[in-house]
């Protein structure tokens, strides 16, 4: 029986790349995942990878921070131990807008990011799945997932004809584990 | 991306004529990944006596308290706040770089960022050490944080500008940190994939498991576009509060609403300094020419022609409304600064900022490295000069003649201030060894487009206007890393 997990076609240039994406859909082929030492644009299109819903989730994590530090501000400064200054406004607006300000960049870039981590899966030791060492060095990697897709010649031939350098079956998914 | 060629009136970002992905990694990768020449040697043996300066120094204001410094009772504030501006300044750059320059889609900024970056993170932790050691009593440093505490629930005065500044320079540290390491998480994976033994566990760990497929690329470029837009009204802010610790005072020669401005005009101009102090010696050393080109130099450089204008214009603003106010205090403190007992001060700050930067103007200075190096050490001293003369000139003779006094620094005050820029130099040249000082994946983004071997293509292919051309070719001159023969029989 062939125990090919994955079939990887390496490519050295990005257009090349893109290229052998279009064959291997014009041929129904799934296509399982693409590696890249750099971000492609318009990959995303034809991968259908959804648009990122993160700038969402940066404004209102944005706005939880000015919330939070406004009413935090009011209490500490009216509420808890308001301090008569000359007779001036225990909450003094103006004078809070910096603080509130940096409050709500704090929140919004570490929820931003943290949201980013968790959605993509990045945590400090976190095993990487990595499939062709060379993925985030100078290739350009398709993997295609070899049980669903059972014609292995037909897409050694469409991604050796789009340009790949080299065409691997891989029997184990991850080479990057020990 | 590639699919369509950059014009080529626009001059290369990357020069050399065989670079390719793996050439790129190779280069970038070349000081991470083998042992340290001897120049590197020699710099950080340097830079750490600096930094060991700075312990002595430091730990023996913690020791004596701030009475070892040449404070008095007239000038309270002097070279630690001094210090303490001067590295917040330079800390901009990195964001600017990094922020502003991704949100005008300006390229150039993807081979000086990840640098830059990192200027920023070390230059802001060697002002937070002053700010920690100005205190006094460094281990109650917590009482800026506005904590429940054991005194009743008193909190701390948010209506102080010092306040505000504590939460600003907080969080563009930690944001500036979040940008930065988020930008080297793809880098480190090269790193990874290419070690072995230990160093791979290291940078595995460090990696976050970056694998660099579709979706987590996708999602890295709009965070990356998102953090820029946050950060640059941060960049601004934090400046703008650094200003209004002097302008929400009510000391004549600090009283002025020019500062917020005149300031983070000041930051930039002496971040992108420092950034080419750096990094002109970094390109040699590292041999990273065919990365930070002549056009980075220059692009650069007018950069600091536009913003030393802007400081010059404000300093000029500054003395007319001294005298336009009609506020007696406020002329004599400007007549003080430019003819006072610290005129010398006052004159070299001017020479430094607004004189030698107009330099610039011509191409021959501009596009020579010497020189810019040499006038990227003046502008910082100008900037150091700028914040003395705004602190101690303005402080040094208050409304009773009387108490007016001189301000003589200890030889902790130099120590403090020569030990940081130990530390700083210490840091950086420790970044250089363990990550790439180039942003590899946002480099390799340029290949196929901005390069100069992807323009020589085109011209080669021909059907090219031949005036475009012979404008390139004649842009390329001033190029130190690009080979003119190749371009001598077009």
């Amino acid at each position: 029986m062939n125990n090919t997990k994955y079939i990887l076609g390496s490519f050295g240039d990005p257009d090349e790349m893109m290229h052998g994406i279009d064959k291997l859909q014009e041929n129904n082929i799934k296509i399982h995942d693409v590696y890249t030492p750099m971000p492609i644009h318009g990959i995303e299109a034809k991968l259908g990878v959804k648009r990122s819903r993160l700038d969402i989730a940066a404004f209102f994590f944005g706005i939880t921070g000015t919330c939070t530090m406004l009413s935090f501000v009011y209490y500490a400064a009216a509420i808890d131990w308001p301090i008569n200054i000359g007779g001036k406004a225990h909450f003094a607006l103006p004078d809070f807008i910096p603080i509130t300000f940096e409050l709500t960049i704090l929140f919004c870039a570490f929820g931003l990011v943290g949201s980013y981590y968790a959605s993509t899966h990045l945590f400090p030791g976190r095993a990487p799945r990595v499939m062709d060492l060379r993925a985030t060095d100078d290739r350009f990697v398709i993997a295609v997932d070899a049980k669903e897709n059972t014609d292995h010649t037909k897409i050694d031939d469409l991604l050796k004809e789009a340009g790949a350098l080299e065409v691997k079956h891989n029997e184990r998914k991850y080479i990057s584990y020990e | 991306m590639s699919g369509h060629n950059e014009s080529i009136l626009r001059e290369p970002l990357i020069t050399g004529t065989d670079i390719t992905y793996a050439k790129i990694t190779n280069d970038i990768l070349m000081p991470v990944e083998n042992k340290p020449n001897k120049a590197w040697w020699i710099g950080f043996i340097v830079a750490l006596c600096g930094a060991l300066l700075w312990v002595v120094a430091v730990s023996y204001t913690f020791w004596f308290g701030i009475g070892a410094w040449g404070l008095n009772k007239t000038v309270g504030w002097a070279w630690d706040i001094t210090g303490f501006v001067w590295w917040v300044g330079i800390g901009h750059a990195g964001t600017l770089i990094s922020a502003v320059l991704l949100l005008f889609r300006q390229n150039w900024r993807n081979s000086i960022n990840r640098s830059a970056e990192a200027m920023t993170i070390f230059a802001v932790i060697c002002a937070a050490t002053y700010v920690v050691s100005h205190m006094g009593r460094p281990w109650l440093a917590y009482w800026v944080l506005p904590l429940p505490n054991q005194f009743g629930s008193l909190w701390v005065n948010f209506n102080s500008p010092l306040v505000w500044d504590m939460f600003a320079i907080s969080t563009y540290f930690s944001v500036s940190l979040l940008f930065w390491y988020t930008g080297l998480l793809p880098d480190i994976a090269t790193i990874r994939d290419r070690a072995t033994g230990v160093k791979r566990k290291i940078y595995t760990v460090l990696s976050f498991g970056w694998a660099g497929n579709v979706k987590t690329w996708q999602r890295f470029e709009a965070v990356s576009i998102i953090l820029a837009g946050i950060s640059t009204p941060l960049v601004l802010s934090v400046h703008t509060i650094v200003s209004m610790d002097f302008a929400t005072s009510v000391i004549p020669g600090w009283h002025t609403t020019i500062f917020p401005p005149y300031f983070v005009a000041g930051a930039i101009f002496s971040g992108f300094a420092m950034v080419l102090t750096l990094l002109l010696v970094a390109r040699k050393v590292l041999g990273l020419e065919n990365y930070i080109t002549m056009f980075h130099i220059e692009s650069m450089n007018k950069i600091i022609i536009l913003t030393g204008s802007i400081v010059g214009v404000a300093y000029l603003t500054e003395f007319f409304i001294a005298w336009y106010s009609g506020s007696e205090y406020e002329q004599y403190a400007f007549i003080n600064r430019s003819t006072g007992p610290y005129w010398w001060a006052y004159w070299m700050m001017m020479t430094c900022n607004v004189i030698s930067p107009q330099l610039l103007w011509f191409k021959k200075i501009r596009t020579s490295i010497p020189a810019t190096w040499i006038l990227s050490i003046v502008v910082n001293i100008g900037m150091w000069f700028e914040r003395f003369v705004i602190i101690v000139t303005s402080l040094h003779r208050d409304y009773i003649p009387s108490s007016w006094a001189m301000f003589y620094p200890t030889w902790v005050d130099v120590s403090v201030f020569v030990g940081s820029i130990g530390l700083f130099f210490t840091l950086f040249l420790l970044f250089l060894r363990v990550l790439p000082s180039i942003a590899i994946a946002e480099v390799k983004l340029l290949l196929k487009s901005a390069s100069e071997q992807a323009k020589l293509k085109q011209i080669k292919e021909g059907h090219l206007d031949p005036t475009h051309v012979s404008e390139y070719v004649e842009s390329l001159e001033k190029f130190d890393s690009v080979k003119q023969e190749e371009y001598a029989k077009i």
